[in-house]
């Protein structure tokens, strides 16, 4: 980002804040209009506003009222805790990324045979796509539950589920970035009479760097949320996922606001974390595939 | 990368592995072994099998060769279904499995054959490799006897499928062609238009797209819950989630489509005399139309997502989320899968008419030319 989108970007920002608190007024408005009239007639605009924007579980939480509940449950118990968020975001974040590790090398393992293999490009690249089709996250929470049922807990269900979705862009990201090799140096590789390994090494991986770390960015968004749904279903044990689940069971629309926030918040570093990994290993910085 | 003359290589001698198949058993039947010649229809169409490997040399295009050898992977796949039939537990019938997986990498062999021949029987391919994965999926799970608890053969989901169907109905109804139809034209033609009244104030677009890009990274399915608790239980919730989930998306293709048509076609439009409108609509619309499509496939995916997910926080006691909720606290995963099954197919229904819309309003573009 450029500072030439700093104002812009700020004045967006600071327009979405003031959205924000308007709709908190006008959503918890008819609520805080029953407890004003329940306390006595009497009241005034400016009770009613402050009344709707400091509810103990209102319709729609004030910024300022996420960012306490973020703050309390950030510094207010050790990290350990089952009470703090960070230790639910450790969780998720966990699943995330083992689930990421595991579709990188899906994802890739399954990109190369593409790239070879003129078979597995024509017979099984459309199923890789109609793979997609199949709402994985809308059956996690079953997926969770049978794998619960055989044994499988904890990490590796919220795992696989955060795979099958970051698989796909991987694999589409490095069929095209393993094809974006330049015919010229191709034959130049020929020339050199390189075998396909060495052409693969040499020429070809460096070419898709580009592409892979693009869809890597793209992947590791996805795994957050595949994690976070397959915690659904665990209930009121840990993870974000859980967190929301249960705030949203026992209307604590803060908790759920303060979770999302956090979910939000870790995909940002991830997804920073994996641009940073581009900067340092892809020569030239962010490529050329964006 | 010219086809000819390499139409018909030579074939791997993998499938000989089934030679092998004889010597172990085929079926164990309470304690003693069955071996081939003991099973007359599994002899019969092993047979076959050997025969058409041994056949395939024979003069022929290799399109007949590719059939000549179907015949044999079909016989072997129909092997352990029809000894399933008879009665005979297969889980340790090593020969069997061993002429099935030689059979499988026959199926290889047909599928290379077809990725050659040109024409829509190219189409033939992944056809036939879904149809293995299914086959396999049901000799499998019946052969080795997999609880139905973690995965139902398919037969059984089909099964499923015709005694529920009146349900499935219903849910498809209430899921796809109420909540999800009515989002995502409202979440697609909100992007829309925020795109082009983005793109005529550059002041609202530059503040919009690192929003929108922030947007992308952030887990939107996470706000169901707070839609249900705003808009309640019915269609309504879900169509929210939908249009929160579809809106960005749909706005940053937008976007980078309208800015796609180049200099030198704005400097003619301008240099007749355009204005602003005449050239987005004359211009500018038509070249984000890949844009478009790209944008409107990616949610067709989100939508149907966004509906179930939206569906676990609280519903009306029909639709896909429901089900599936419920049928696997019932265990009965047959109706979970046939839902599952359901949900595929509307969503490769859907993304493949948008391919095909896209492919008769975009024919001019790159991507479609034949390489």
């Amino acid at each position: 980002m450029t500072t030439r989108n700093t104002l812009p970007v700020a004045v967006m920002a600071l327009a979405v804040l003031v959205l924000w608190y308007l709709g908190a007024v006008w959503l918890n408005a008819p609520t805080a209009t029953d407890a004003l009239n329940r306390a006595g007639p009497g009241w005034t605009t400016a009770d009613l506003i402050r009344a709707t924007l400091a509810m103990k579980r209102p319709i729609l939480p004030t910024p300022d009222q996420v960012a306490l509940d973020l703050y309390t449950s950030l510094t207010g118990y050790p990290v350990t805790s089952i009470r703090n968020l960070l230790y639910h975001t450790g969780v998720t974040a966990g699943a995330a990324l083992a689930g990421f590790g595991m579709g990188v090398v899906l994802g890739v393992a399954l990109a190369a045979g593409i790239v070879q293999a003129r078979t597995l490009e024509s017979s099984l690249l459309p199923w890789v796509i109609a793979s997609q089709t199949v709402p994985i996250l809308a059956i996690a929470p079953m997926i969770v539950v049978i794998l619960g049922n055989i044994g499988f807990t904890g990490l590796l269900p919220k795992a696989i589920i955060a795979m099958y979705l970051c698989f796909f862009p991987i694999t589409i990201g490095m069929v095209k970035g393993l094809r974006s090799a330049d015919p010229l140096t191709l034959d130049l590789m020929r020339t050199y009479s390189a075998g396909t390994a060495q052409t693969f090494r040499l020429l070809r991986l460096p070419a898709s760097l580009p592409y892979l770390f693009t869809s890597l960015k793209i992947a590791v968004a996805a795994s957050v949320v595949g994690a976070i749904v397959a915690e659904l279903p665990t209930g009121g044990q840990a993870g974000l996922g859980a967190r929301l689940l249960s705030g949203s069971y026992y209307g604590q629309t803060v908790q759920i606001w303060s979770a999302l926030v956090m979910a939000a918040l870790l995909s940002v570093t991830l997804v920073a974390a994996v641009g940073l990994a581009e900067r340092a290993l892809v020569p030239g910085g962010r490529g050329g595939a964006r | 990368m010219s086809r000819s003359n390499m139409a018909r290589p030579n074939m791997a001698p993998w499938p000989l592995v089934m030679l092998a198949a004889p010597l172990l058993p085929f079926a164990t039947p309470d304690g003693t072994a069955l071996y081939l010649p003991q099973l007359p229809v599994a002899l019969a169409l092993y047979a076959l099998t050997v025969a058409t490997i041994l056949a395939h040399r024979l003069p022929g295009s290799a399109l007949g060769e590719a059939l000549l050898l179907l015949a044999g992977v079909a016989a072997a796949y129909a092997a352990p279904l029809v000894l399933l039939n008879q009665g005979h537990p297969l889980a340790q019938a090593g020969g069997l499995w061993l002429y099935v997986a030689g059979a499988t990498l026959l199926l290889w062999r047909v599928l290379a054959l077809l990725a050659g021949v040109s024409g829509p029987v190219r189409l033939a391919g992944p056809a036939l490799f879904g149809l293995a994965l299914v086959l396999l999926w049901e000799v499998l799970t019946r052969g080795f006897q997999v609880p139905t608890i973690l995965l139902p053969p398919p037969s059984l989901v089909l099964t499923a499928f015709a005694a529920n169907a009146a349900d499935l109905w219903d849910d498809f109804r209430q899921t796809v062609l109420i909540s999800v139809l009515r989002g995502y034209l409202i979440g697609c033609g909100a992007g829309f238009l925020v795109a082009i009244l983005a793109d005529r104030v550059p002041f609202l677009a530059r503040g919009l797209l690192p929003l929108g890009n922030l947007a992308s990274a952030v887990p939107v399915v996470g706000i169901a819950p707070i839609m249900v608790m705003w808009f309640g239980f019915d269609w309504q919730s879900k169509a929210a989630v939908i249009v929160v989930m579809t809106f960005f998306p749909m706005l940053i293709n937008t976007l980078a489509g309208l800015q796609s048509a180049e200099r030198i076609q704005l400097d003619l439009m301008r240099s007749y005399g355009a204005g602003y409108w005449r050239t987005l609509a004359m211009l500018r619309l038509p070249c984000a139309l890949p844009f478009l499509f790209n944008g409107l496939k990616i949610n067709s995916t989100l939508a149907l997502i966004g509906a179930i997910v939206a569906e676990f926080f609280g519903t009306p006691v029909v639709g896909m989320g429901f089900r599936i909720s419920t049928q696997v606290a019932r265990m009965n995963l047959d109706v979970v899968w046939a839902t599952i099954a359901v949900a595929a197919l509307t969503g490769s229904l859907l993304y493949g008419a948008l391919a095909l819309a896209e492919r008769h309003v975009t024919a001019w573009h790159p991507s479609f030319r034949k390489r």
